[in-house]
């Protein structure tokens, strides 16, 4: 029997007075075998080392199995233990905890033996059977959660999990290139999710369309002028409501099949790279400083930066070629933006997907993605924290197929397209 | 087996009086030991052979960059980065290499600064498992994880607060009287009691103030030690343990349960002839793990055990004399040394704090260094007074580095 758990508060206007505190992030010094966790942590595994003899799972990771050193392999883990040793830090010498104590933290025994410090969900009792979790924190580093009862109704109503989570819940989202089906449904599932408002960014909001009825039937919902290839249009906005926007979603779709030698390539290469990749970094330079500053801003901080990328950003396809080459531009941008908020407490999400179920790709064979899944699994992401995630078959099969082995890809891909 | 320590001696207890914070070095806190030690027994520092070093904030040097610092030439030297364990360990490893012949006068040091913020950049930096698996949980190092040693350990064998409200109260009281301790208000049971909550189950009264401060003993031969007038203890057993019961999922008992047995055959007497004891005190739960992991009591009575003592130096069972880190303060590394440089001063008859009465034998242990979930090294040693010489004055207790200070 699970307690239940008050409701979260919903966050409290800010007193424009008051200073915005700095942001403070929790310890991010890792080794590079403790970084791998974080590796993993951010593609939304739990994964462990584990003893390529005995089996046995390993923690803290090692560089051999202690029970028999031999070498160890890191493989999707069990992830179920019991809670034997709980503490509530009412002071930390880390100024991070120091400004959340109380905090609750223990010690889980995986698979009987191996301890495992997690922070503790709020229903977590001493004896419980508990699962463990692998989030990022706001340092993008991996931590564990263990909790007693994941399909709980208050699960996120927990603080110590929206630390370490991206929940759309109570927050202000803005989503670029709205009038889109992808645009609709992010609106759609944003605000299922709990999202207390979405700027949903129109360009020509003078063109009506279904996708603009739409948007403003949710109540949610406040269309905003944006055009992604218009810096002023850009910085007009974020002047506007850049202060107020707590996760960013950039949206910019434009599928034109063809590679480079096609003849309409540049034509369209332009475009798109207007919208997405410079579309990206007009973003970039009026909302990223301001999100930045605002990582730390109380309950009302902003949290999170999504861009929703195919995933042939990791290799080209080049029945898209060009399509691949501006995707694979912006990925290159967010990693760098990825590195600039560090330390900022904002978290910047990939969201990968395969070809998407719309008119463009008429020529591509299923699994293709309808808009309702991509928004879905997008807001699945933030509430789990993750910072890559990869959505359907085929943006999961392409994964995978990358990192085992980014060559042979290339080679599959120039061959016949899948 | 362990042979024993024939003529092996330990004298020279020298403590440099201790400050909450310190703008010195390492350095300076390591050379004013050695510096008083020497002065009081009548040595120069050409006149030792070995050293052994003991010191967190001494980073990024090791014994070997302070030896060339202090100046010293040296046949024989030992960096011990053993923590709460590196006094007995010390001890141990200069008692061999003197039987062996490699050295002939040790000199082991302890001492660490403390600056306004080294205590959370030691530990921020503790070691790759803590930073791998434990530091990014927000316990700020030992109070969180010691923390969940005790909240475990409590529910385990039903053990109440206030026997560690008793451990910290008893040894306030003998504080009192120690000229170093840096925390000199009497505490009772209901103020340990009552006092804020740090991780639960430790409150404020739990947990050791870090401070600056070092601790050094010398190690020789028994006609050496006569020969200088100086007063001496011998070790008659020894025991370390790294890394013992790794497969329990939370730490409940230390090594010293694996070795005890050797030492008190060793040793040749039995946890009750133990006229006091010093254990390693970091939170008072550790103490009581040592007491009983070592035979005084069964596992799990401490609560019988302990309310049925009085832990004062006059009273049934005294322990830590000095009043323990609890009271006095935790110097880092000399930490580890402070009971085994207190026990020698009570074996010798010169305690610079109140006495225990007609102390012939003692028992000190170690525990330290909290690599990830639990302390690692665990050590123990029995002392005996040891034939004192006719001219034996008493040690000297504060010398001028105290007054620098």
């Amino acid at each position: 029997m699970t307690t239940s758990l008050p409701p979260l508060p919903e966050p409290v206007r800010k007193d424009p007075q008051k200073k915005t505190p700095s942001a403070l992030i929790p310890p991010s010094a890792r080794s590079r075998l403790g970084m791998r966790l974080s590796a993993e942590a951010a593609r939304g595994r739990f994964r462990l080392p584990h003893c390529n003899a005995c089996n046995q799972p390993v923690w803290p990771p090692r560089e051999a199995c202690p029970a028999c050193l031999s070498s160890l392999q890191w493989r999707d883990a069990d992830a179920t233990g019991t809670l034997i040793a709980e503490t509530t830090l009412e002071t930390s010498p880390e100024l991070y905890f120091r400004e959340r104590t109380p905090w609750r933290v223990g010690t889980v025994d995986l698979a009987g033996g191996v301890p495992v410090m997690a922070h503790l969900h709020a229903q977590c009792r001493i004896g419980d059977t508990v699962t463990l979790r692998l989030f990022l924190d706001k340092a993008d580093r991996a931590v564990f959660m263990a909790f007693s009862d994941l399909d709980s109704p208050d699960l996120r109503e927990d603080i110590q999990l929206r630390e370490l989570t991206n929940d759309p819940r109570h927050r202000r989202v803005l989503i670029t290139d709205a009038r889109t089906p992808a645009g609709v449904a992010l609106a759609k599932a944003m605000t299922k999710a709990g999202a207390k408002r979405i700027f949903a960014g129109i360009g020509d909001a003078w063109k009506r369309d279904a996708a603009i009825e739409a948007l403003e039937g949710m109540e949610t919902v406040s269309t905003v002028p944006l055009d992604l290839t218009d810096t002023r249009s850009v910085e007009e906005l974020c002047g506007e409501i850049g202060g107020k926007v707590d996760i960013l979603v950039h949206n910019a779709e434009q599928v034109r099949p063809g590679g480079v030698m096609a003849g309409r390539g540049i034509a369209d290469a332009k475009q798109l790279h207007e919208k997405l990749v410079f579309g990206f970094m007009r973003l970039a330079e009026s909302f990223g400083p301001v999100m930045r500053s605002r990582g730390a801003d109380g309950v009302n901080a902003a949290t999170a930066w999504v861009n929703l990328l195919s995933v042939y950003a990791h290799a080209n396809w080049p029945a898209y070629g060009q399509h691949s080459a501006a995707h694979a531009a912006t990925l290159s941008l967010a990693q760098c933006l990825r590195g600039e908020m560090q330390g900022s407490g904002v978290r910047v999400m990939n969201a990968f997907a395969g070809p998407l179920e719309q008119d463009w790709h008429d020529q591509v064979l299923p699994p293709k993605v309808t808009a309702d899944r991509l928004a879905r699994e997008i807001v699945g992401a933030l509430q789990g924290g993750q910072q890559d995630v990869y959505i359907g078959d085929v943006a999961r099969d392409v994964a995978e197929r990358f990192e085992d082995d980014a060559k042979l890809l290339e080679m599959e891909l120039a061959g016949d397209g899948q | 087996m362990s042979t024993g320590f024939e003529d092996i001696v330990i004298t020279a207890p020298t403590s440099v009086a201790y400050t909450r914070f310190s703008n010195e070095s390492a350095h300076w806190w390591l050379l004013a030991a050695l510096r008083d030690m020497l002065a009081g027994a009548g040595l120069r520092p050409a006149d030792i052979d070995g050293l052994t070093v003991s010191s967190f904030t001494l980073h990024p040097d090791s014994a070997v960059g302070f030896t060339q610092h202090a100046g010293l030439s040296l046949g024989w030297l030992e960096h011990l980065p053993m923590g709460g364990a590196s006094g007995v360990i010390a001890l141990r490893r200069a008692a061999r290499a003197i039987q062996c012949g490699d050295a002939s006068i040790v000199a082991c040091l302890s001492g660490d600064t403390n600056q306004l913020d080294s205590f959370r950049q030691t530990l921020s930096r503790f070691s790759h498992f803590s930073n791998d698996a434990a530091w990014p949980y927000g316990s700020g190092g030992a109070n969180g994880y010691f923390a969940l040693i005790a909240d475990h350990y409590m529910r385990r064998f039903g053990i109440a607060r206030e026997t560690f409200g008793q451990i910290a109260a008893a040894q306030r009281s003998n504080a009192l009287y120690y000229p170093h301790a840096l925390m000199k208000t009497p505490l009772s049971v209901e103020q340990y009691l009552d006092a804020r909550m740090i991780a639960s189950p430790l409150g404020l009264f739990d947990c050791v103030m870090p401070c600056a401060g070092s601790e050094s003993f010398m190690v020789m031969r028994a006609d050496t030690a006569h020969r200088l007038g100086l007063p001496a203890v011998r070790p008659l057993a020894i025991i370390e343990r790294h890394n013992g019961f790794a497969e329990d999922p939370v730490q409940f008992r230390g090594g010293w349960t694996y070795d005890r047995d050797q030492l008190w055959q060793r040793a040749g007497c039995a946890p009750a002839d133990m006229d006091f004891v010093q254990t390693y005190d970091d939170y008072p739960v550790i103490s009581l793990m040592q007491l009983e992991d070592l035979g005084f009591f069964e596992k799990g009575a401490g609560d019988a055990f302990i309310a049925g003592h009085d832990l004062t130096c006059g009273g049934s069972f005294p322990h830590n004399t000095s009043g323990g880190q609890l009271s006095v303060g935790q110097a880092g590394a000399a930490g580890g040394f402070l009971g085994i440089v207190e026990a020698v001063r009570q074996l010798t008859g010169s305690a610079i704090g109140a006495a225990v009465p007609n102390a012939r034998r003692a028992l000190v242990s170690g525990f330290g260094m909290v690599n990830y979930d639990r302390g690692v090294c665990s050590a123990a040693a029995v002392l005996e007074r040891a034939n004192q010489p006719a001219t034996a004055a008493r040690h000297p207790t504060t010398t001028e580095s105290e007054a620098a200070a």
